[in-house]
């Protein structure tokens, strides 16, 4: 037996910021890269103004297109302040960037980054995340309104099916998966109630929270997929508006 | 002179798991100021690790159930040592118990109707277990202390006691110290619950954890009371084998309620061999049967078939088990296979989860695709202070006994899930029998300095100790006591092997005079393992003496020499008390049941233990 | 035979220094079997606080290389051989001994809750479906590895602002008894503090008892709250209706 390290610190004997052995950087790390790569791609093509239209075919930045006389800039800022609130207020986002950003904390059992004056969600301005729920029924009106542009690209000029539109339709499908399986959507269709088998009305909104509860379940994968659905099928669509992607029709 | 804190109050309880926090919260309903007394963090007493449920006849599944039933199932499985008044009253009140507990927020599963779901167990004729998957002894922890917490009264946790202090003949306070950083303490009470489990620390192989170190049982004794009954250990038939750090630990009876199948290594279904005459007729004919029964159970319906052999009682199943391996019949680690994986695995996972995650963490089995290797697990100490039925007060005055630490109510084998409402039941009316005492006493009773005194000395000797040469380390004595217990006083016994393990607990006192430790009293295990072996070692040579004084088998008591049952010493209860410096035993006639329950009783007057 | 080199916290109240320890390794052997291997054979007075052994009690919570679990849980088959396997106190609460720390403030806490108050004449017909949320939080073994792992309590030290999330789940379980008519949203924003969580789920990833504390606990809580005090307009249709 032999002493290998005298403890430190006023409160417990812990030295340094952890005691973890293992790469615990590693996934706020990465969360933090990919949160970055998006909002950098994201921001350039709210900005580009271009790109955005060919045919029937819109992409999810720019739809639905809003063009105003007053408004001098790209018509993406009219629309994706939406998805991006409801995002940023997302409970699964706020865990994610919590820890890649704000280091609060960087990972378990690690410590915080600065521990003066922490308010959490009480004070200005993450009280504002309780507005979560505003942000749903916006998004659930965008997600519509993307639907609407999907079909729209089936069935324009005639009923046809093009590779975008099947990446836009799989864009779609995946963030409704993330949309409804929004924590505060899972608290309004009957998390809030107490008594689910109390009478007809309960017992219908319990099999609505109970389908909200399966897609809930993975929700941090549905975020990603759909975050990594909506850039690509952007991204696509402005290749082939820019000519460099090609657009196979399969019928 | 040594320091220590002083507390007052009517009522002192001593342990902290369903029995003493029930007796707690009702004394302080009673007005009392009570204050209880824990070894470990409150919540964390050994009742969590109940886990098939509560026996209470509700009646919720099978209509049929009443408290008659049920009170003729526990005697029955006690082998009609049962003190009668105790049986009754125990399966009159567990029903309002349970009902108790959900109204302060329990929450039990649910048959389709909405009331308390009740599932079967061994020994009792109907579906009577009310649970909470296979965790119901947590929840009950959990709604007991949450109640506790608003009543008011004063918890002392980590806090062990050494020593009652009595005026006269009467209880008039304890001593003690707390494990966080031993310093002493002294409780002036009126009087004194005690409710501290049992004695499974005496047993190399136990369900049981640290703190079963007998420590009611011992004080009670030093007080003055007798221990009746103490012969009658249960061992339960499946404790988890593999791997060796958790030896021991339980497989709740709940897996063979569910259907689970006991099989050797040859994958013969053994149990069925081992059924008693006398009770055969209320098991299945044949596997067919039993896969009906099952499938009815699982499904919520009624059936006439008949419930599988697993479901014997526990002493009968444990020694079915104890006898396939010895006869090499057994597992690979010294067990059988126990198969609940023919089943719906999701069913399962949420009938009995914390099986799942136990055999999934601490051995890596998933029993949802393979058998569990099982194996008997010494669990539950029938005997203890011997107390009056209906005050729950033993021959001290003052000084009241609920739970495992008290003796009578189970006879000679307790059905699984009796022990919980076991500690509802008794716990609360060991509430009432101190409230009603206190009021009645008048004036505090003094305590004796010089008691005190002696108390302190006790505990600083294994520090004054270390230094000596023929100093002994306190875990190489528990460790001897354990292979003692373990060796010569199992699950079968004969004279010759019990004569040889009293005389070597007789040397082992020796070593327990001489046990030292060194460091300081902050939470120092050793110098608490000093004083709890003194407790375990009262308690293993009651068992001893009391099992060697009964010539007969008599539920878990097994004796190879006395294979038979004997209707003539059914009529006694064996009692141990101090005498001096030595043990006494007598035989003390049985109370005796009135002509009404009696007729309850078919005339089936048996000599084979079954 | 295959021996562990174990790294324990040594010392009272704060200070003190890591011990290096051989101990023997058999097969399925847990951290807590370590320990007793050392109380047994090579320091009787080391301190840790344990009770089932069985993941049921919840007594023998500490840190184990960085990452705050129950001692009895953690297989030292999950180590690589010769790996020196650190095992330090439960931080966020005062130091007594070893591996001990004095975990009374959570019963102090408990306490502020208010206690289960079911409505007066209820028939207790209660359906499996109503109760299998409050179910879960009534897994809770009391292990405060959550409590630990914390950060506004483990770093913050805002003890005095937020229960944590162990009472969140109590909370939780209690507003959601479909028998339970006391409310307690104002206590769960103020006093409990729920605000405090910035739901980064290290709660949730200790839990032993496999609890979702943020997902079916704690953001369950704050959406109440929300409900209750930042949802103007579901406040004024909830009064309307209420009205008719």
């Amino acid at each position: 037996m032999n002493e290998t390290k005298a403890a430190t610190g006023t409160m417990h004997p812990h030295t340094g910021m952890t005691t973890r052995h293992d790469a615990w950087w590693l996934a706020p790390l990465m969360v933090a890269t990919g949160f970055t790569l998006f909002i950098v791609y994201a921001t350039y093509r709210a900005f580009e103004n271009n790109f955005y239209e060919i045919g029937a075919i819109i992409s999810p930045f720019y739809s639905p297109k809003i063009v105003l006389d007053w408004f001098p800039f790209s018509p993406a800022l009219l629309i994706l302040w939406m998805p991006a609130g409801f995002r940023a207020t997302c409970y699964y986002y706020r865990k994610a960037y919590y820890r890649a950003y704000f280091l609060t904390p960087p990972a378990c059992g690690v410590k915080v980054y600065g521990n003066k004056g922490y308010t959490g969600e009480r004070a200005f301005p993450f009280v504002l995340q309780n507005l979560h729920r505003y942000f749903f029924y916006l998004a659930v009106l965008v997600l519509t309104i993307l639907w609407y542009d999907a079909f729209k690209a089936l069935i324009e000029p005639k009923f046809h099916l093009d590779l975008v539109t099947v990446i836009m339709f799989i864009n779609c499908f995946l963030l409704s998966g993330y949309t409804f399986g929004c924590h505060a959507y899972r608290h309004l269709a009957g998390g809030g109630l107490n008594c689910f088998s109390e009478n007809e009305s309960t017992k219908q909104r319990f099999k609505i929270w109970e389908f909200v509860t399966k897609l809930n379940e993975h929700h941090m994968g549905w975020a990603w997929c759909s975050l990594f659905s909506v850039g690509f099928t952007d991204f696509y669509i402005r290749q082939v508006c820019a000519n460099v992607f090609p657009n196979p029709t399969f019928f | 002179m040594t320091n220590y804190e002083t507390h007052e109050h009517d009522v002192l309880v001593v342990g902290a798991g369903g029995a003493g926090l029930r007796a707690a919260i009702e004394a302080s309903a009673q007005g009392m100021n009570v204050g209880l007394v824990c070894k470990s963090l409150l919540g964390k007493a050994h009742t969590v690790m109940a886990e098939g449920g509560v026996a209470a006849a509700l009646g919720n599944v099978d209509p049929e159930d009443n408290w008659e039933v049920h009170f003729q199932d526990t005697m029955n499985g006690g082998k009609m040592m049962n003190n009668w008044r105790m049986a009754q009253l125990h399966a009159q009140e567990a029903p309002d118990r349970v009902r108790e507990l959900q109204e302060w927020g329990a929450v039990f599963d649910r048959t389709n109707k909405g009331q308390i779901l009740q599932r079967a167990f061994g020994g009792h004729k109907y579906k009577r277990l009310c649970h909470v998957g296979d965790r119901t002894g947590l929840e009950m922890i959990r709604t007991l202390q949450d109640q506790g917490v608003h009543r008011g009264f004063a918890v002392y946790m980590e806090c062990a006691i050494t020593k009652l202090i009595k005026d006269g003949d009467k209880v008039s306070g304890a001593f003690g110290y707390y494990r966080e950083d031993g310093r002493y303490v002294l409780f002036k009470a009126k009087a004194i619950v005690l409710a501290t489990g049992g004695v499974g620390k005496a047993f190399t192989v136990t369900s049981n954890s640290w703190e079963y170190t007998a420590d009611g049982q011992g004080l009670a004794y030093d007080a003055g009371a007798d221990l009746i009954d103490m012969e009658f250990v249960q061992f339960h038939p499946t404790g988890m084998v593999w791997p060796p750090g958790v030896r021991g630990i339980l497989v709740t009876e709940g897996v063979r309620g569910e259907g689970g199948i006991l099989r050797n290594k040859d994958g013969y279904r053994f149990m069925r061999d081992y059924l008693p005459e006398s009770t055969k007729d209320q098991f299945s004919a044949d596997d067919a049967e039993s896969e009906r029964w099952v499938n009815a159970a699982i499904a919520g319906v009624k059936t006439n078939d008949k419930r599988p052999p697993e479901l014997s009682t526990r002493d009968n199943v444990a020694r079915a088990i104890y006898t396939e391996v010895k006869e090499g019949r057994g597992s690979p680690h010294g067990g059988v296979f126990l198969d609940i994986s023919y089943q719906d695995a999701a069913r399962v996972r949420k009938k009995l989860p914390s099986m799942y995650h136990q055999f999934k963490d601490l051995a890596d089995v998933d029993i949802t695709a393979g058998p569990m290797e099982v194996g008997p697990t010494m669990h539950y100490i029938m005997g203890g202070i011997r107390v009056d039925a209906d005050s729950q007060m033993s021959r001290v005055p003052g000084l009241f006994a609920a739970g495992e630490c008290s003796g009578g109510m189970h006879g000679a084998n307790r059905l699984g899930g009796n022990s919980l409402s076991d500690l509802i039941v008794f716990g609360r009316l060991a509430g009432v029998g101190a409230a009603d005492y206190v009021k009645k006493l008048g004036g505090a009773p003094a305590v004796p300095q010089d008691q005190v005194d002696a108390a302190i000395a006790e505990m600083e000797e294994p520090f004054r100790r270390g230094a000596d040469s023929n100093a002994k380390n306190p875990y190489d004595v528990q460790k001897k006591l354990n292979q003692i217990m373990s060796t010569y006083v199992g699950i079968f016994r004969n004279k010759e092997d019990l004569e040889t393990g009293i005389q070597k607990l007789q040397e082992l006192k020796e070593d327990v005079k001489n046990v030292a430790t060194k460091g300081s009293k902050t939470y120092n295990p050793g110098w608490h393992m000093c004083r709890d072996l003194k407790n375990m070692l009262i308690a293993s040579e009651a068992i001893a003496r009391s099992a060697l004084s009964r010539e007969e088998s008599r539920g878990a008591h097994s004796r190879t020499d006395f294979e038979q049952l004997s209707p003539e010493l059914g009529k006694y209860n064996t009692a141990i008390s101090k005498d001096g410096e030595g043990m006494k035993l007598e035989k003390t006639p049985c109370p005796v049941m009135p002509e009404d329950l009696k007729k309850l009783f078919a005339k089936k007057e048996t000599t084979h233990n079954g | 035979m295959a021996e562990a080199n174990l790294k324990v916290f040594r010392g009272e109240k704060d200070s003190g220094t890591f011990e290096n320890y051989k101990v023997p390794i058999e097969e399925g052997m847990v951290v807590l079997d370590a320990i007793h291997y050392i109380q047994q054979n090579i320091d009787p007075t080391i301190a840790v606080r344990w009770n089932c052994k069985a993941a049921k009690c919840g007594s023998c919570s500490a840190e184990v290389n960085g990452r705050p679990q129950l001692l009895c849980k953690s297989r030292m088959d999950k180590f690589e051989p010769g790996e020196e396997i650190t095992v330090q106190p439960i931080k966020t609460f005062p130091h007594v001994k070893d591996l001990v720390s004095d975990v009374s403030w959570n019963y102090e806490v408990n306490k502020k809750i208010v206690p289960f108050t079911p409505k007066p004449g209820h028939n207790w017909v209660v359906y499996q479906e109503d109760i299998e949320r409050v179910q879960e939080f009534r897994k809770c073994i009391e292990c405060f590895l959550c409590q630990n792992v914390c950060h506004v309590l483990r770093d913050h030290d805002r003890k005095d602002g937020f229960y944590g999330p162990r009472f969140m789940v109590r909370l939780a379980g209690l507003e959601m008894h479909p028998v339970d008519s006391a409310n307690r949203l104002k206590m769960v924003k103020e006093d409990a503090g729920v605000g405090f969580c910035n739901i980064t789920k290290c709660c949730t990833e200790v839990c032993p008892e496999d609890i979702h504390i943020t997902d079916n606990a704690i953001i369950p809580l704050k959406e109440r709250v929300v409900d209750e005090f930042y949802d103007p307009i579901a406040k004024f249709f909830k009064s309307v209706f209420k009205a008719k």
